[in-house]
């Protein structure tokens, strides 16, 4: 397995081949926890890994250096998938200093004992010099968390980007024209999605500023490392900051006696006619992860649910305040679903919700009472036929 | 008119400027601002907000 980023610079980081659920992102594809050596007149290290994995972290650092010729071990991130290890590489690490921003420190201090920890606190735009290379710290905040920080090398035109760019993803290979350019973009789209799409204001002014570095390779902290299509994967994210709408309508639905899932599958049908993408998934046979990753870059949505309890399917709950708490902007959409006697609940709420999210509702929502008539078929049809014909606006690419 | 600080991600909110994206026309005063809104960065309701010094 080549490790090697640049000369004197490593990969050693954990391939997680088998994890399946991140904090509840299906992640069916596993992660890598990167993590990054530097050697030069002084060895730095560039994040931890996740706590289980430390030991793996450290020797791999100890098949390229002894653990005391360590000076520095910078922390991008707080989040414990970087710097659960910290405690243990701290200590084995003894000439150590940790290197982080404020923020980073006190949210560090508040994970961990750190009572015997050696400090240096770095502003945005300082630098520490490692002999002929250079350390320089960008502060990121809410690049995912508010201590996020990108670490970057101007003499190899190396940018350590912490989350940005990463994708859940485990692989044999290291760099992204090792693995097929479609998976790999796919993946980031889907890290993007369902970790950062919230942040997607401070992504783009930090895109910005990263546009300004001359930049030869991307190390994020979790897949492969970008080398070879750095443009495509910026590209993307020029898309995914803003939440672009493609060509595209996603129909979600839960379902108790089969009569929301066929007002679900005409409003489809009316949609399908249509020059679009349309898409049906039913919130108990698909994952949120992947709804998440799909509504991404609709244009429209339809969501249904019928009444349970006066309310509406818990599954449907879950998914609609995972959805809520992501923030995907530039949406049209509709609700639907049956109902038994209660006019609240059912689809009267899943449209209360949907325009809390701030989608843009273009409709009352519709609503059959226990079972839907030829007549409102034919009207889900026609709303899935008006939201096809608005998504065809949109380029695909 | 007081500018105030995210604690959090360090947004600045300028009154002059106010937040349109979410429905604050330019000229609204921090104590103006509704409850129910939040950072336009990282999401954090108006308790997390200081007056900007300087």
């Amino acid at each position: 397995m080549n490790i090697t980023l640049k000369d004197g610079i490593d990969w050693v980081g954990y391939i997680d081949w088998t994890v399946r659920d991140f904090h509840g992102y299906k992640t069916e594809s596993g992660s890598t926890y990167n993590a990054y050596l530097i050697r030069d007149e002084k060895t730095a290290l560039i994040d931890a890994v996740k706590a289980p994995f430390v030991e793996k972290y450290l020797d791999h650092v100890r098949a390229l250096t002894d653990l005391e010729s360590i000076d520095y071990i910078v922390c991008n991130h707080a989040e414990p998938d970087h710097s659960g290890g910290l405690p243990v590489a701290m200590k084995a690490c003894s000439n150590a200093v940790l290197v982080c921003n404020a923020k980073c420190k006190g949210a560090l201090e508040k994970h961990y004992d750190t009572a015997d920890w050696k400090w240096q606190v770095v502003e945005d735009g300082e630098t520490i010099s490692l002999g002929k290379r250079t350390l320089s710290f960008i502060n990121t905040p809410m690049v995912h968390w508010p201590e996020s920080m990108f670490t970057y090398v101007p003499e190899d035109k190396l940018l350590f980007s912490m989350d940005a760019f990463g994708q859940h993803y485990a692989s044999a290979f290291r760099f992204d024209d090792e693995e097929p350019l479609d998976v790999i973009l796919q993946e980031a789209k889907a890290y993007y999605a369902n970790i950062v799409m919230l942040y997607g204001r401070p992504i783009a002014q930090t895109m910005e500023r990263a546009a300004e570095l001359e930049i030869e390779m991307i190390a994020p902290s979790h897949g492969v490392i970008w080398r070879s299509h750095i443009k495509e994967v910026f590209a993307a994210y020029q898309k995914y900051v803003v939440c672009k709408p493609r060509p595209k309508v996603i129909v979600l639905y839960a379902t108790m006696w089969k009569a929301t899932e066929q007002m679900a599958d005409a409003i489809l049908e009316g949609a399908q006619e249509c020059n679009v993408e349309a898409h049906l998934y039913n919130v108990d046979s698909t994952h949120m992860t992947r709804i998440a990753t799909e509504v991404l870059d609709c244009a429209a949505i339809a969501v249904g649910s019928p009444t349970l309890n006066n309310s509406i399917m818990p599954a449907m709950a879950g998914v609609l305040c995972y959805l809520s708490g992501l923030r995907p902007t530039q949406k049209q959409g509709f609700a639907f679903g049956s109902y038994g006697w209660s006019k609240r609940g059912g689809p009267t709420e899943i449209g209360q919700a949907m325009e809390a999210m701030k989608i843009e509702m273009v409709r009352e929502p519709i609503r059959a009472q226990y079972a839907p008539t030829p007549e409102i078929l034919e009207e889900c049809r026609e709303a899935g036929r008006a939201m096809g014909q608005y998504a065809e606006q949109f380029p695909a690419e | 008119m007081k500018k105030y600080i995210c604690d959090v991600c360090g947004w600045i909110y300028d009154p002059e400027v106010g937040d349109p994206d979410s429905g604050l026309a330019p000229g609204t005063k921090f104590e103006d601002i509704p409850d129910d809104w939040e950072c336009p960065e990282c999401g954090v309701g108006k308790e997390d907000f200081s007056v900007l010094e300087g």
